[in-house]
């Protein structure tokens, strides 16, 4: 049977059609629920292997990237969202999902990243240590970029995507950034890191615009939380699954090996 | 209460480097750097204050980024001092300058802080916003004024204070039920006129007697919301009067002669229409009925396509007026039930470098309105998840006091999925937004003359946008076709309700009630919420038994609906205030009492073409230096690259953008035209193509000439991303000045007549249009401008063409013919040249483009490219510059039907119906095979060299590196007026010049 596949849509959310295209080509079985069909019980967390927050701008960003939504994410899907992702299965989070993941604290995750001595509150409140926030150019970009997954990264089973993914990026507040240097380091030795910005051949774009397309730190275009089942990136790899998309013809990698990857492994 | 005050203050210093360089351009030398601050301000509306936890928790979740920001909270006293905006007064507080919205306008931010605040259980939160500007430098209480008001305030929508500002929380006036009585029955001739002047009803005095008589004969005075409706439903913007008006059109020659006088019986039908009708092509499905036209795509789906002028809301408020009329043209194509799926827009500009000294009283200058317009485009668009896919834009000193913004939208539809027939019984409901007072008076104030004090006297008129408003209307109005649950469907635009209630209702009548509209906030009058053009609302025909399953659709969406009134079938028009009727007019008087407009128009045509004539004087062509003439061009404001731009429009999302603004190995290149693939349809090889075509330069020569090259350019570059010549649909967009004096009216009866001409030319029906007149600023009006939008359908996108050269050893052709055509060209404005025949259609052009799309399909054709501007030279280059590679070639052998022909012709004539093709050379001769009998000429081979050149026989002409070439492309617009063009500069020099390190 096909992985089934929640695609969350809340007021603002623009990028969850395609994103439903690409889980269906990878093999899943993809069904966009908005936020109100989940609060009124028409369709639950638990009877779904994945969950896709895709991108957009929810409630217009009007309080930044990704706020409102992540607040949405606390009041309304806390528990059964806490229980899926403790459950191991699989939450990938594409441009204004990953900022409503990071601002939400979903990552990099609890612990991770965090001060060595934390305040002693209830874990989610503890505070952020990284952040999405606006692009150094100063304004929205849309431009195409290549992205290497981050070979150690928890997120194990994106391993296999050898080839960089070559996907277009289309945000204002793309720009990942950590509250300390520790917090970096952290999170290169959690293996937190799941993309980098890279050039065509795979080397490190090493802060060079537009290769890193938005002053992000140590080139970071994904991060994925310790247990590896939560994921978020800036760029859009649902923006090319298929050949005829690629502005360059045959050169560089298909997004969708990132649906397969997290698909196929989500369904055992 | 407490009012608290919230400065979100960056951790690292993150000052914004434009504002220095910008004060610098305003005479501010002392901005040494600008930091700003987001602030907000809360109130409690219940009896409690807000607690400590209660602030943290909505600092820490909602209002600051631990990581990159840190929050003051300053208790504000309970007497408020008001704003320190008189010029005398002192800054209360350094140099800041800080700016809020003004009451009315809907404060986003705000909204959305209060109803996250009660998703985490804190009930009663009264929000505010602001934007702190924190000035560093020398800087005089003058200065601030300055700087405030023209770098962060915009008057219209805006308020600032030098120091802390006060906030306003919501708009608290009283709910208002009054209806003025107007009496017209002893009005003069003159005083009518007043009259409609001073209620800003842009009514004429024809008209106005005619509602005068109308109201003597049933024997009561008009409402204000009567007049306002009758107003608005007779104004230009909707009711085209000029082009359905009949004209007394007198043709002159260059010597003033009367050589042919004309009674044309409309525009719109002799022309435009008749040009559908003449060339009947039985693919079209809905041309000029419906808000957007429709064609044929394929078995399953239709095509919509709709541009709109947004051009006096944006001369005020640049984002605000761009971002509307993108919200706006989207609406059109939801108004015929199709689910938009991209945008197109083209842009007018005065020039960006116009010294602030020269800016005319009452005008923003262009940077500004360009930064804010782009702004407000990318706004919309990118925030509905729309790609924006193709444009242009252009920059003319006859844009300063009046700039152009088209907005262009397509959508797609299931066939037979739009009703159009409301039935007796049905509900009138309204969808979306909340009405405001924002936008009252757009439809009449767009149907008149922008001067120095329009500012001040027409802030109403400008709408702000919400498109996450709009978002949620795509999902509902899409969900809603799909169960079928509507009779009829139409935009909310301008006019507002009256509008759009009047128009739907125009054959049953209608009862509607006003209180059920939604309201921003009370205070409103009957006749301003009937005619409010507040954004993101449709209007639906409903049957009764539907409205529950829609209430849970706009439930589900988030989307405000209310039940107005019915349908009645008696054929009055009837509104309602609390039940009692403010209006009540048969549909038959306002739909069909407006006196048919007559208007007198002449034209002079520019000197008789003679075909021998050189076209460029000698002397200019013996001086003409054709390198430094190329990069000239290249670095031409409207020619240059508009990266910059572009980029911050999303032309990915949805996935089905296949020619894209950019071409190239750089994804650098100028595209022809963009291939769209609709989600949805993905299971055949079927795409769009999506073009345009636009030249006001030709347009100041010869109105006609730009009319038939617009079309022609138009359809090429559909043509040559793989467009079937014979499925493509046009769209006119005519912007022109105040058309009641007879030489506008006369250069627009020329484009008009040049439009029919050649979309029989090429077989292409208009689908749609839109005109927008009175473009004139103080009594000055814009250069005439015609913007042609086409639509096409690309058989087989895996064949889709792209404009960048592909590989070393290529052969380059030229197909079609070129002519002794300088007249209106580039090259005679940058050399201050006046005459010269215009450019003129080609002989059997659809002949070539259909071989040529053959030749596309059959894979004989690598790249593709339009000859538009700067001609042969500029198209080579912007080929070259896209695939990073040289070409040689040689100009002898193009064919040309004239005795005397000069380079300059050669390289840089407009002649229409041409392209630069190139092909494998081991395909060539197929090629040529192919085009037997047309006019194909080989002239040279694509080089690995990065060198392009061009040569006659053997004397060189351009000899030019490719770093030169794009650099002088993609680096900042330089030159600009003639004489700055003049003052020679080496391309040694220009070749120094940094540009970004992309190559």
């Amino acid at each position: 049977m096909a992985c089934p596949v929640l695609i969350l849509h809340v007021s603002g959310t623009n990028r969850d059609a395609e994103t439903a295209r690409a889980c269906e080509l990878a093999g899943g079985a993809p069904q966009i629920a908005h936020i109100n069909q989940l609060r009124s019980g028409q369709f639950r967390l638990s009877d779904f292997e994945m969950l896709v927050l895709p991108g957009g701008f929810s409630y217009g960003d009007a309080l930044g990237a990704g706020v409102r939504q992540a607040l949405d994410l606390r009041a309304f899907l806390n528990q059964q969202l806490q229980e899926f992702v403790t459950a191991g299965r699989r939450v990938l989070g594409i441009c204004n999902g990953f900022q409503t993941l990071v601002k939400a604290g979903l990552l990099p995750g609890t612990t991770a990243g965090s001060r060595p001595s934390p305040a002693p509150k209830e874990s989610s409140d503890e505070e952020r240590q990284v952040t999405l926030t606006h692009n150094r150019q100063g304004k929205f970009e849309c431009r195409w970029v290549h992205l290497a997954v981050e070979q150690g990264a928890r997120a194990d089973y994106l391993a296999g995507i050898v080839e960089p993914i070559f996907c277009p990026i289309a945000h204002a507040e793309g720009n990942f950034q950590v509250a300390h240097s520790h917090t970096l380091d952290r999170l290169e030795r959690d293996g937190l890191i799941a993309f980098r910005y890279v050039d065509a051949d795979g080397a490190p774009a090493a802060g060079r615009y537009p290769l890193n397309p938005n002053g992000s730190v140590a080139d970071i275009a994904g991060i994925c939380n310790p247990a590896g089942n939560v994921v978020g990136l800036m760029p859009h790899p649902e923006d090319h699954v298929v050949p005829i998309q690629n502005p360059l013809g045959a050169k560089g990698g298909l997004g969708l090996s990132l649906f397969r990857s997290m698909i196929g492994n989500g369904n055992g | 209460m407490k009012t608290l005050r919230i400065e979100v203050v960056p951790l690292a210093a993150d000052r914004n480097p434009a504002i220095p360089s910008a004060a610098k351009r305003l005479g501010v030398d002392a901005v040494q750097s600008c930091q700003e601050t987001r602030i907000f301000f809360l109130s409690s509306r219940g009896p409690e204050d807000l607690s400590t936890d209660q602030i943290e928790m909505l600092c820490a979740r909602l209002m600051v980024d631990p990581v990159t920001e840190t929050a003051r909270i300053i208790e504000l006293p309970s007497q408020l001092p008001s704003d320190s905006t008189d010029l005398t007064a002192k800054p209360a507080d350094g140099h800041t300058v800080e700016v809020a919205l003004r009451p009315g306008v809907t404060d986003v931010a705000a909204r959305v802080l209060e109803q996250g605040a009660a998703e985490l259980g804190i009930d009663g939160l009264e929000a505010a916003s602001a934007t702190g500007y924190e000035l560093v430098g020398e800087l005089s209480v003058s200065d601030l004024h300055l700087l405030a008001q023209n770098l962060f305030c915009n008057d219209t929508i805006e308020r600032y204070s030098l120091g802390p500002i006060t906030p306003i929380f919501g708009d608290n006036r009283e709910p208002q039920d009054r209806v003025e009585k107007l009496p017209l029955s002893n009005l003069t001739d003159e005083a009518l006129l007043t009259f409609s002047k001073e209620r800003m009803l842009s009514l004429d005095v024809k008209e106005m007697k005619e509602i005068q008589g109308y109201y003597a004969e049933v024997g009561r005075p008009p409402t204000d919301v009567e007049l306002e409706t009758l107003a608005q439903t007779w104004s230009e913007h909707c009711v085209h009067k000029t082009f359905k008006a009949s004209i007394d059109f007198t043709l002159h020659d260059a010597a003033g002669r009367a050589v042919a006088v004309e009674q044309i019986q409309g525009l719109l039908s002799s022309y435009i229409q008749a040009a559908t009708e003449a060339v009947d092509r039985p693919w079209v499905r809905s041309a000029f009925v419906d808000d957007a036209g429709i064609i044929e795509f394929d078995e399953q789906f239709d095509l919509a396509f709709k541009v709109e002028t947004h051009n006096h809301p944006s001369a005020l408020e640049p984002f605000g007026g761009a971002n509307t009329g993108i919200g706006g043209v989207v609406r059109d194509i939801m108004g015929v039930s199709a689910r938009p799926i991209a945008c197109t827009n083209v842009l007018c500009f005065g020039p960006q470098d116009l010294p602030q000294s020269e800016l005319p009283p009452g005008v923003l200058h262009p940077v500004r309105v360009q930064q804010g317009v782009v702004a407000g485009i990318g706004d919309y668009g990118n925030k509905l998840g729309l790609p924006t896919v193709n444009g242009a834009v252009i920059y003319d000193g006859g844009y300063l006091g009046n700039p152009l913004v088209f907005c262009g939208a397509a959508g797609l539809l299931p066939k037979n999925a739009h009703p159009t027939q409301p039935l007796q019984g049905d509900r009138v409901v309204v969808l979306g937004g909340r009405t405001g007072r924002d936008g009252i008076h757009g439809a009449t104030f767009s149907s008149a003359e922008l001067t120095e004090s329009t500012h001040s006297e027409a802030g109403s008129a400008v709408q702000i946008g919400d498109p996450i408003t709009q978002k949620g209307l795509i999902e509902l109005v899409e969900a809603a076709r799909d169960e079928r649950l509507y009779n009829a469907i139409t935009d909310c635009g301008a006019g507002g309700l009256s509008s759009a209630v009047g128009e739907m209702a125009e054959e049953l009548g209608a009862d509607v009630e006003l209180q059920h509209v939604p309201l921003k906030y009370p205070g409103l009058t009957p006749w301003e919420i009937w005619l409010s053009e507040a954004q993101e609302r449709m209007v639906m025909a409903v049957p009764a038994g539907n409205l529950h399953r829609l209430g849970e659709l706009a439930e589900l969406w988030d989307v405000d609906f209310r039940d107005l009134g019915h349908f009645t079938g008696d054929g009055w028009l009837r509104v309602r205030y609390n039940g009692l009727e403010v209006a009540q007019l048969p549909m038959a008087f306002l739909h069909d009492g407006l006196p048919r407009p007559h208007r007198t128009a002449y034209h002079r045509e520019i000197e008789p073409p003679a075909s021998a004539e050189p076209t460029l004087s000698e002397q200019a062509d013996v001086a003409l230096d054709p390198e430094r003439m190329l990069l000239r061009m290249l670095s031409f404001p409207s020619v240059a690259s508009k990266e910059q731009i572009v980029r911050t429009y999303d032309h990915e999302v949805r996935g089905g953008t296949l020619v894209r603004p950019f071409t190239g190995p750089l994804m650098d290149g100028p595209a022809d035209a963009a291939v769209l693939k609709p989600l949805g349809t993905w299971r055949h090889d079927k795409a769009i193509a999506l073009s345009a075509g636009i030249n006001p330069l030709l347009g100041k020569r010869d109105p006609y000439a730009m009319a038939v090259s617009a079309v022609d350019e138009a359809f090429r570059n559909a043509v040559a991303v793989g467009a079937d010549p014979d499925r493509i649909a046009l769209l006119d967009n005519f912007c022109w000045g105040n058309p009641t004096l007879p030489d506008r009216l006369g250069s627009l009866v020329r484009a008009c007549q040049g439009c029919y001409d050649a979309a029989l030319a090429y077989n292409a029906p208009f689908i749609s249009g839109k005109d927008s007149l009175y473009n004139e600023f103080d009594g000055q009006p814009i250069p005439g401008t015609l913007l042609i939008s086409a639509i096409g359908i690309v058989p087989d996108m895996r064949a889709a063409c792209t404009s960048h050269l592909k590989s070393p050893g290529n052969t380059l052709f030229l197909l079609g013919e070129s002519r002794a055509e300088l007249g209106g060209s580039l090259l005679h404005h940058l050399l201050g040249e006046a005459g010269g025949s215009s450019p003129s259609l080609p002989e059997k052009p659809l002949d070539a483009l259909r071989t040529l799309h053959a030749a596309i399909r059959a894979g004989l054709v690598r790249s593709c490219h339009d000859l538009s501007e700067g001609g042969l030279a500029l198209a080579l280059a912007e080929m070259c510059i896209g695939g990073r590679l040289g070409a040689t070639i040689d100009i002898q052998p193009i064919r040309t039907p004239q005795r005397a022909f000069c380079a300059s012709t050669a390289l840089f004539g407009e002649s229409n119906g041409r392209l630069l093709l190139e092909a494998d050379p081991a395909k060539a001769d197929a090629l040529e095979r192919r085009f037997a009998g047309l006019p194909l000429t080989r002239l040279g081979a694509v080089s690995e060299t990065p060198k392009l050149v061009m040569n006659r026989a053997s004397e060189r002409l351009i000899e030019l590196q490719l770093d030169e070439i794009v650099l002088a492309w993609k680096s900042e617009p330089a030159s600009w007026t003639v004489e700055k063009a003049r003052s020679p500069r080496s391309p040694r020099e220009v070749a120094h010049r940094r540009w970004p390190a992309q190559s």
